[in-house]
């Protein structure tokens, strides 16, 4: 039975169909005379047998209510039966006119769903670029002077002062500036921003400390790169000058010629 | 600064819809930020306060008659064009992927569900007369319907409900906005005075149909 089933389009069901023939009476379903209604419903039944449909076994079950509630008006209404022990039984005419009211109000509920699924359809919800600016670094605050540099970089040759007093330098000075300004945006194009110290720590003598630390002011100069710190004395960080939105750049200070004052531009 | 005015510049450039939630910590991550007195004013701001701007605010576009509305789908605020302007924008970014309409009987089925959940298939077969098997299938395939638990009768047959991505499909706020939700939910039907068969006469044009009985 499941395997070929002509599928009424108007009717999904037995409800459907009632509500069609009510409609198309032009009255309300209150109002409905339903042994007519059931006249009707029983014409439209043979004509799907006809057509050799599929009727659906819920139609013979209202075709049978149908039937139960016309042959019951045929008794005077002294005489209709009562079922024992129900003497407010429902009167299955209401129970009927009740079922396809509800039916009715959730036809009409799918109805507005469709509205609503079809506005959705043609609701474009505003989709902006992601802006190409990246975010701004709020945790550079106060800006780094050249003494906070020079002091820094104090810091990273303390460790080779202090390992000077029983190692011996072997090495030539094999280290150039311009060398060392490849590297350094080498390894910002990696990682930024970088952290001050991590600028040196694959050094390995004074003078590798020195050169680079030349680098990275010939870099500053150059604007190529900033400096920038998160809070006062705070650990320095390195970073590409295009990173920042340019209205920024003032934050990291140039160390040459150097500010008197740390610029912040708010 | 007004708060609405505000979410509004926020939504505006958001690449996302964003809920409430969001909003609330995002006007926290401002007001952290900055270091402007504005957004500290607002660092405090409740989830019922961004609610209720939001409302406003959308009223008032709604008022203004824009080509465009802020709406609220499936609790998360956004802008989007109204229907009415789809030709442009189709000719602009091209139509909408999204799967094929629903059929009558799976909208009906799916109304049921939306404003008596959480039922059972055989409370759904109840309302629409006739078997739901093939068109719940679809529903449940579809992602807008799902098992919500089981009912406490003999059996314990499984209940259903509608999801997140129905709201999202139909670009509904919340169930709350479902058309005529409150009505639907539970409807009293009155049982007229008269019910009219072979012989009995229609009642006069002028009674209104529905009367309850006193």
């Amino acid at each position: 039975m499941t395997d070929y089933k002509v599928k009424f389009e108007v009717f999904e069901g037995p409800l459907d169909l009632l509500l069609y023939l009510i409609k198309k009476e032009e009255v309300d379903i209150y109002e409905v005379n339903l042994t007519q209604l059931a006249t009707q419903f029983l014409e439209h039944i043979e004509v799907m047998r006809m057509l050799d449909l599929e009727i659906a076994g819920e139609f013979l079950v209202m075709a049978a209510t149908l039937m139960y509630i016309k042959s019951r008006e045929l008794l005077p209404r002294d005489q209709q039966v009562q079922p024992e022990g129900e003497d407010n039984e429902e009167d299955p005419r209401w129970e009927l006119i009740r079922q396809l009211v509800e039916y009715k109000k959730f036809k009409d509920a799918a109805a507005r769903l469709q509205q609503l699924e079809i506005a959705q359809e043609n609701t474009f919800p505003r989709v902006p670029g992601k802006p190409e600016f990246p975010e701004e670094p709020s945790t550079a605050k106060p800006g780094v002077s050249l003494f906070d540099l020079v002091s820094a970089v104090g810091n990273i040759l303390k460790r080779f002062t202090e390992k000077a007093e029983d190692e011996r330098e072997i090495f030539q000075d094999r280290w150039t500036v311009s060398e060392k300004i490849e590297s350094i945006v080498k390894l910002l194009a990696e990682k930024a921003p970088l952290k001050f110290s991590e600028l040196f720590s694959e050094a390995s003598s004074r003078t590798e400390v020195v050169v680079t630390f030349l680098a990275l002011l010939e870099l500053i100069r150059l604007k190529q790169i900033v400096a920038l710190q998160q809070e006062e004395f705070g650990e320095i960080e390195i970073a590409k000058a295009t990173e920042l939105a340019r209205g920024e750049a003032g934050r990291g200070v140039p160390a040459e010629p150097p500010p008197p004052e740390p610029i912040t531009t708010n | 600064m007004e708060l609405k005015s505000i979410l509004e510049a926020i939504l505006f450039s958001a690449q996302h819809p964003l809920t409430a939630k969001d909003l609330r910590e995002l006007m926290a991550s401002a007001a952290e930020k900055s270091e402007e007195p504005a957004p500290k004013e607002f660092r405090k701001v409740s989830t019922d306060q961004i609610t209720e701007s939001l409302e406003q605010l959308a009223r008032e576009n709604e008022q203004l008659g824009r080509s465009y509305h802020l709406m609220c789908v499936a609790g998360a605020w956004q802008f989007a064009s109204r229907p009415d302007y789809a030709p442009w924008i189709k000719a602009l970014v091209g139509h909408k992927v999204r799967p094929p309409r629903l059929s009558q009987p799976a909208l009906e089925t799916l109304a049921i569900i939306a404003y008596r959940q959480p039922l059972t298939r055989a409370e759904i077969e109840q309302i629409r007369g006739v078997a739901v098997d093939g068109v719940m299938q679809t529903l449940l395939e579809r992602g807008l319907v799902e098992q919500t638990g089981r009912a406490e009768v003999p059996g314990r047959p499984n209940t259903y409900g509608t999801t997140q991505y129905f709201l999202e499909y139909f670009g509904l706020g919340s169930l709350e906005d479902l058309p005529a939700a409150d009505e639907l939910r539970r409807i009293p039907i009155q049982k007229p005075e008269i019910l009219l068969t072979a012989d009995q006469e229609a009642p006069a044009e002028t009674e209104p149909a529905p009367q309850p009985p006193a």
